[in-house]
């Protein structure tokens, strides 16, 4: 079974419609990616997933659960973490206590603790930057921050919105290589992306969103090999 | 192509109409430079040629100052959290002064200690009973706070922001009104039994060693903030977050304070004529000590527990700490019960100092507290500290040697001539750093 399944979702803003019904599914230890251009859709599935926009029909199953109608909170408490678009750090909160809200909703302090450790393995610079406004670090750092908080957590399921904006080529690789070690270690991953080429690279399936719809899908290298795909995303091949 | 030359027409016409207003605001600008060279002027020579009295009324400003500050956090961390000037806030306070009348008067809850241990002595029922009032009084105007935003504020919140603030003057009627009703909180001004005795002190009944241990906090605490600094620009961590934790802060405003004002009332001078001889009362001194202990907790909850992070990471950005798991309906909930909390203490504060009860003694305070929010800049707790303290001495300093009737008058437009200097007030952050 698989671990998320969005079936027929329909989400409108006022009288816009956003998503016409769109259906896919993300299966337990995958990447998976959704890649489409500006105002496809892409972060509104994932607000809608994450409670923060509510669905005018359709179902969304988590682990066997329907979460269409939970609350923000039971589904982080259930371990299906986004880490938004545009970062989101708490810019007056120091690093630490952004790390220590993404661990808000666990109570064991030992592991949250062991969590902590396991973050500054994956990103050294933040340990160096404990004490500091999230505000006062770099694009680069920030982006780790708020991957990092996510971690927090301890997802099963992580939903990343475009990590790759904004930043430099090189960090765009790192975070991808870091995406990768981060599903190695057991974490599902949904991952929306404008940089449809690193977005398939690293994927193992792939939906195609446009205006509100899915128009393809299929295993990444396929979507990758597809001549359409490559004409609209990956800049004519 | 047309929007660039709108885009330029605009350029090419913005100056000129700068220079209009230039004038205009010179004249202001100079206006209130002048304005406030007399209000020098005055402050001087009145320091001048009775510093003993002016000192006396510098020790009532910070007394006032510091129940406004009380008010003032309450404003400027509901602003902080949900945008919203709640203008119902100084109605909130007045229900506290009351909840601690109906405490003290009715039930007699200022002296039950007394009541189970009899032979208890009569300094320790007082303070204890103080205490007591104090936090039944904080609890009631936090519940009154938490009911308000429940059924008044959360049907709003994602409605246009005018929509809450008048229906924050709505509740803040509805408040004032409803006590007036006869069976409520009359429309009378009624006295107040203060729940402890009013003793003075003046030179020479203050101990040295008191002085002396003041001194001590505040020097102390200042070695340690300077030397913390060091080490926290060297990079230790440690030192970093040990710059922010709030027991420093109470270190140095408890000692300061305190070392402040009971040195200026412990000295007893003489010289051609001129006398100084101050005295300080323990109300001023216990609503100094609340005012502080409170904001000190405040700022503890704020920056050292789970909730208080909730508060600060939610007043930020709510979709994102809502992505954390925080409940955010609950972290505002619990905003309005401490600002509603430390309105509640305020209001026994408030009515110890001034032996008196009514049911619209919550509009004026409300409203200097609300300036004092801007002043120091709204959303920031020190801001609003520190602009309290600015209000409470241009109160008191205005109605001793400028004019009685335009205290109000005075104080007010102090909000004004902050505004010019510091649009965003003194604490204030500058807009569009949100990214």
């Amino acid at each position: 079974m698989a671990l998320l399944e969005v079936k027929d979702l329909v989400v409108s803003y006022g009288a816009i419609r956003a998503l016409h019904g769109i259906s896919f599914y993300v299966d337990q230890g995958e990447i998976v990616t959704l890649i489409g251009a500006n105002g496809a859709g892409k972060s509104t599935t994932l607000r809608t997933i994450s409670a923060l926009q509510r669905a005018d029909s359709g179902q969304i199953t988590y682990d066997g659960k329907d979460i269409t109608r939970a609350s923000a909170s039971a589904i982080v408490h259930q371990g299906l973490i986004q880490v938004p678009e545009g970062r989101r750090i708490f810019a007056p909160l120091t690093v630490r206590e952004n790390l220590e809200m993404g661990a808000y909703s666990r109570k064991d302090k030992e592991e949250v603790a062991a969590s902590m450790e396991y973050v500054f393995q994956l990103f050294p610079r933040l340990k160096e930057r404990l004490e500091q406004a999230g505000g006062t670090l770099s694009g680069g750092e920030q982006q780790m921050l708020a991957v990092a908080r996510a971690l927090m957590a301890k997802p099963r399921l992580l939903l990343m919105d475009e990590p790759s904006m904004g930043l430099a080529p090189i960090l765009v690789e790192e975070i991808f290589d870091i995406i990768q070690e981060i599903n190695a270690q057991g974490v599902t991953i949904l991952l929306v992306e404008q940089n449809a080429h690193m977005a398939l690279s690293i994927a193992n399936r792939g939906y195609v969103l446009e205006t509100g719809t899915i128009q393809l899908e299929g295993p990444a290298k396929e979507l990758a090999a597809n001549p359409q795909v490559q004409e609209a995303y990956l800049g004519g091949g | 192509m047309v929007a660039t030359q709108t885009h330029k027409e605009q350029i090419r016409e913005a100056p000129i109409q700068r220079r209009d207003g230039m004038i205009l605001n010179q004249l202001s600008q100079g206006l209130f430079a002048l304005f406030g060279l007399i209000v020098v002027y005055i402050l001087g020579r009145a320091l001048f040629e009775n510093p003993g009295l002016f000192m006396q009324q510098v020790l009532n400003g910070l007394e006032l100052g510091f129940i406004y500050a009380l008010i003032a956090l309450g404003y400027t961390m509901i602003y902080g959290i949900v945008k919203l000037i709640n203008f119902a806030h100084g109605d909130v306070f007045m229900v506290g002064s009351f909840a601690s009348f109906y405490a003290i008067s009715i039930l007699d809850l200022h002296r039950w200690p007394a009541w189970i241990w009899p032979g208890m002595s009569s300094t320790l029922v007082m303070i204890i009973g103080t205490i007591t009032i104090i936090l039944i009084s904080m609890f009631v105007s936090g519940l009154l706070a938490v009911v308000m935003e429940r059924f008044a504020y959360r049907p709003l919140r994602n409605k246009p922001r005018i929509a809450a603030l008048i229906t924050a003057i709505g509740v803040s009627f509805f408040l004032e009104y409803f006590g007036a009703l006869p069976f409520v909180f009359t429309n009378n001004y009624i006295t107040y039994d203060r729940p402890f005795d009013v003793t003075v002190y003046s030179a020479g009944e203050i101990s040295p060693v008191v002085i002396g241990v003041m001194w001590g906090l505040l020097v102390i605490s200042l070695v340690a903030y300077f030397m913390l600094r060091t080490q926290a620009k060297s990079g230790d961590m440690k030192a970093q977050a040990w710059l922010r934790h709030p027991l420093l802060q109470f270190g140095w405003l408890f000692g300061g304070f305190f070392a402040f004002v009971l040195t200026l009332a412990g000295i007893h001078l003489e010289s051609g004529g001129k006398v100084w001889d101050l005295s300080v009362s323990n109300v001023t001194l216990v609503i100094m000590g609340a005012s502080i202990l409170l904001q000190v907790l405040l700022q503890f909850v704020v920056t050292q527990t789970q909730l208080g992070k909730a508060m600060r990471a939610a007043a930020y950005d709510k979709d994102a700490a809502r992505l954390m798991g925080i409940n955010v309906d609950l972290v505002i909930a619990s905003t309005f019960a401490l600002g509603g909390g430390l309105a509640g203490a305020a209001g026994v504060l408030y009515a110890t100092a001034f032996k008196q009860v009514y049911y619209l003694m919550g509009i004026i305070p409300g409203l200097k507290a609300f300036v004092a929010a801007v002043i120091g800049g709204i959303g920031s707790i020190p801001g609003a500290f520190l602009g309290a303290l600015i209000m409470g001495q241009t109160e008191v300093l205005s109605a001793g040697f400028i004019s009685t009737p335009m205290r109000d008058a005075i104080s007010f437009s102090l909000l004004i001539i902050v505004l010019l200097v510091w649009p965003q007030g003194i604490f204030g952050e500058p807009p569009g750093e949100k990214v």
